[in-house]
């Protein structure tokens, strides 16, 4: 509150000068821990983007559903894509469009991108999180570990309807 | 020597022998009526919002509750805090330097233009024309939020501009006038920082709002949206750093109010404040660590601060704070054990309560939840889901708001010249609102954890949750309804000291528990804070078991790449 009395630059407390030293090791731990999970870790963020328009992925998206769909719910294609291949979903306001299906154990290339405004893809209850921003492609590179139906919810606020925005996928033995 | 012709009129305060030039008190009183308004409106909104997500009682439409969102967003995250932070410009340049403030008609200006933009944001979001929350991510905006809402946040930003641009040029025209002699106080070192880091806040925020502005009056087509969030976070996140270095500042100022003494070691406190300069605003990439388009190196970058330099900063101040109140309460005979000190600080006057609570959810809730989750592959678990807002709850209102509501009780006699009412309530509000809002911080975070989106009107519509979700939304709920009686004790002490009663001048500082004067023997001997160590080593210990915690289990989930 008030200006220093005389030269308060002094030699600093020996407890401080520990606690400083400790901090800062600190804080080279939690910087060393992202590079080294990024080379051994299995959960790394996905960072392959392309550039896209919503009516050029608008059709990606519907031809990958044609040449793979094996059935259908509630007037939404389910598709099934080839193990270690590509898979494409777009999100648009309230929806998320087709219904996945795929192979425990099996890596995919899934491409998300928005027909509209921002959306989030939220798989539950694994609780993986993604940003999906129109006219930009996001491959999430996605191996899934557990069989079931998950559900994917729409976690970016996209307008009065947001909270029933959700999609689906399912993941067979 | 005196830079300009104009004369200023001052009293001089009994309690601090601080002069206090008229005009500059008077724009602190007007920006922080201002601040308590925005407030209280944010308050009615945020009680509502918080019992709509507890699902049991489901209070309002989805309609009401995103437009309530937009409403409580941009009050508390912007207008109370900024606001009450011109407030406190004012006072550190003018009122802690002895100087005059030059050009009041500046304030006054900022102070306009700052009001107009307010009204035009709170007028489209609460008749419905801007529901795009506080983010109003491109291109949600483009037929949902009128220009006015843009129009509005900008002036509100300039304005805000205007006024730093004038604290600088007090603190400047003190300097060369010789108003103090030395370096500045720490206080208002603190305050210097902020306001750095508000003016290339201010400016990103002009940056990002700027184009969707032009867009919604017809004058360009397109905005990036990636593009926009890198801009906008660049002044959402340091907005609140900017609160971050104030709130730091206000912590040492009523430190040194409730209990005395003076910083341990001025070199690393300032250090420490140079660090937040240096680093901070990197931390806004937290919010784009699970977007499309930036490389791993970018992410981890700045969400790293430059190597947690950021958090280091904040850690010092962590260890400073409480040592400076170990070192004067030791001097002053309070030396058995580690911890006799402590149990003699002043617990029963409002500020101390507020500073102690403050400092404890700040850092053991919203700090450490926040380094956790702004680590670059943790926050596949955690964007956008209620952990986010859980932790900077406690960050923002638990620290920050808390800080300045401690803040206030001082303001009242000292600048306002009124006779604080309702002591008892002033004596428990910190210790109740820190209660309430550690429970909404907690219920949402255990929330995000279960996968809870944030910004969602009802989480039952779309999938069956199990019930301890349903249990950590109903903490939120009640940890709403504790801290909004808290607010309404606070509102009740300001409103009633101010509007009601005769003026009269201070007497002392301590409105409750006043301290015995270190002894003027004790000053400069040689104190260890020990006590203080121990507290830290066990805050690091608790911070290294939830970051590593959160390790394990990003470890147990799917394979993504």
């Amino acid at each position: 509150m008030y200006p220093p009395a005389e030269v308060w630059w002094r030699p600093i407390d020996r407890l401080e000068r520990s606690w400083v030293i400790i901090a800062f090791v600190w804080a080279l731990v939690l910087t060393a821990m992202m590079p080294l999970w990024f080379v051994v870790g299995k959960q790394n963020v996905p960072v392959t983007t392309y550039r896209t328009t919503p009516e050029r992925f608008r059709e990606t998206v519907e031809a990958f559903a044609a040449e793979h769909q094996v059935g259908e719910r509630a007037g939404i294609p389910v598709v099934a894509p080839p193990p270690g291949g590509d898979a494409y979903v777009y999100a648009q306001r309230f929806s998320f469009y087709p219904i996945l299906q795929l192979e425990k154990g099996e890596e995919y290339r899934i491409h998300v991108s928005s027909l509209d405004v921002q959306h989030g893809f939220s798989i539950q209850p694994v609780n993986l999180n993604f940003q999906i921003v129109p006219t930009y492609e996001y491959v999430i590179t996605l191996t899934p570990t557990e069989s079931g139906e998950f559900q994917v919810v729409c976690n970016e606020y996209c307008g009065l309807g947001h909270h029933v925005m959700t999609g689906t996928i399912l993941v067979n033995e | 020597m005196t830079l300009t012709s104009e004369r200023a009129e001052y009293r001089v305060c009994p309690v601090t022998q601080f002069k206090v030039d008229l005009q500059s008190e008077a724009l602190i009183k007007v920006n922080a009526v201002a601040a308590v308004v925005a407030l209280t409106i944010g308050g009615i909104a945020a009680i509502l919002i918080a019992l709509t997500r507890w699902e049991a009682v489901g209070l309002l439409p989805p309609e009401w509750f995103y437009r309530l969102l937009t409403v409580h967003g941009t009050n508390m995250l912007i207008f109370w805090i900024v606001f009450f932070e011109m407030a406190g410009l004012y006072f550190g340049a003018t009122i802690l330097l002895d100087a005059r403030l030059p050009k009041p008609a500046v304030g006054w200006l900022a102070f306009g233009l700052m009001v107009v933009g307010a009204l035009f944001v709170e007028i489209t979001a609460l008749t419905g024309n801007s529901t795009v929350m506080f983010t109003a991510y491109e291109p949600l905006g483009s037929n949902e939020a009128s220009p006015l809402f843009y129009l509005g946040l900008i002036l509100f930003a300039v304005g805000a501009l205007v006024a730093v641009g004038l604290f600088f040029a007090t603190v400047v025209m003190a300097r060369v006038e010789k108003t103090y002699e030395g370096s500045l106080p720490l206080v208002t070192y603190g305050l210097v920082v902020a306001a750095i880091i508000a003016t290339y806040t201010l400016l990103s925020g002009a940056v990002a709002l700027v184009p969707p502005f032009l867009r919604t009056i017809g004058i360009i087509e397109h905005v990036d949206p990636a593009f926009y969030r890198n801009f906008f976070w660049s002044f959402g996140h340091p907005a609140q750093q900017i609160n971050l270095a104030a709130m730091v500042a206000i912590w040492y100022a009523m430190g040194v109010m409730t209990v005395g003494g003076s910083p341990v070691s001025e070199k690393l406190s300032r250090f420490a404040f140079i660090l937040y300069v240096l680093f901070i605003n990197l931390g806004s990439a937290h919010h784009l660590l699970v977007d499309p388009g930036l490389s791993f190196g970018f992410k981890t970058f700045n969400t790293s601060y430059g190597m947690y330099l950021a958090v280091l900063g904040s850690m010092i101040h962590a260890f400073s704070i409480p040592a400076m109140l170990e070192v004067a309460q030791r001097r002053r005979g309070f030396t058995n054990g580690l911890f006799e000190w402590l149990r003699k600080l002043p617990w029963r006057e409002p500020g101390f309560a507020a500073l102690a609570v403050s400092m404890f959810v700040f850092g053991w809730i919203g700090g450490v939840t926040g380094v956790t989750m702004g680590t670059e592959q943790i926050d596949m678990v955690a964007h956008n889901t209620l952990r986010v807002p859980g932790h900077f709850h406690a960050a923002v209102v638990g620290g920050t708001t808390l800080a300045f509501m401690g803040f206030t009780y001082y303001v009242i006699p000292l600048v306002f010249r009124k006779r604080v009412k309702f002591l008892k309530l002033a004596t428990w509000q910190p210790y109740l609102f820190g209660l309430g809002i550690s429970l909404v911080a907690v219920g949402m975070i255990t929330a995000g954890i279960q996968g809870v989106p944030r910004r969602t009107a009802d989480i039952d519509v779309v999938r069956e949750v199990p019930g301890t979700v349903h249990l950590s939304l109903a903490v939120v709920g009640i940890g709403a309804l504790i801290a909004f009686t808290a607010l309404c004790m606070y509102l009740a002490v300001v409103l009633a000291s101010v509007f009601t009663g005769p003026r009269v001048e201070a007497t002392s500082l301590a409105l409750v528990q006043p301290m015995e004067p270190v002894p003027a023997a004790a000053e400069g001997s040689h104190v260890a804070p020990k006590g203080t160590f121990v507290i830290v080593l066990v805050f690091l210990a608790f911070f290294a078991a939830f970051y590593l915690a959160n390790w394990w289990m990003l470890g147990r989930t799917w394979f993504v790449s």
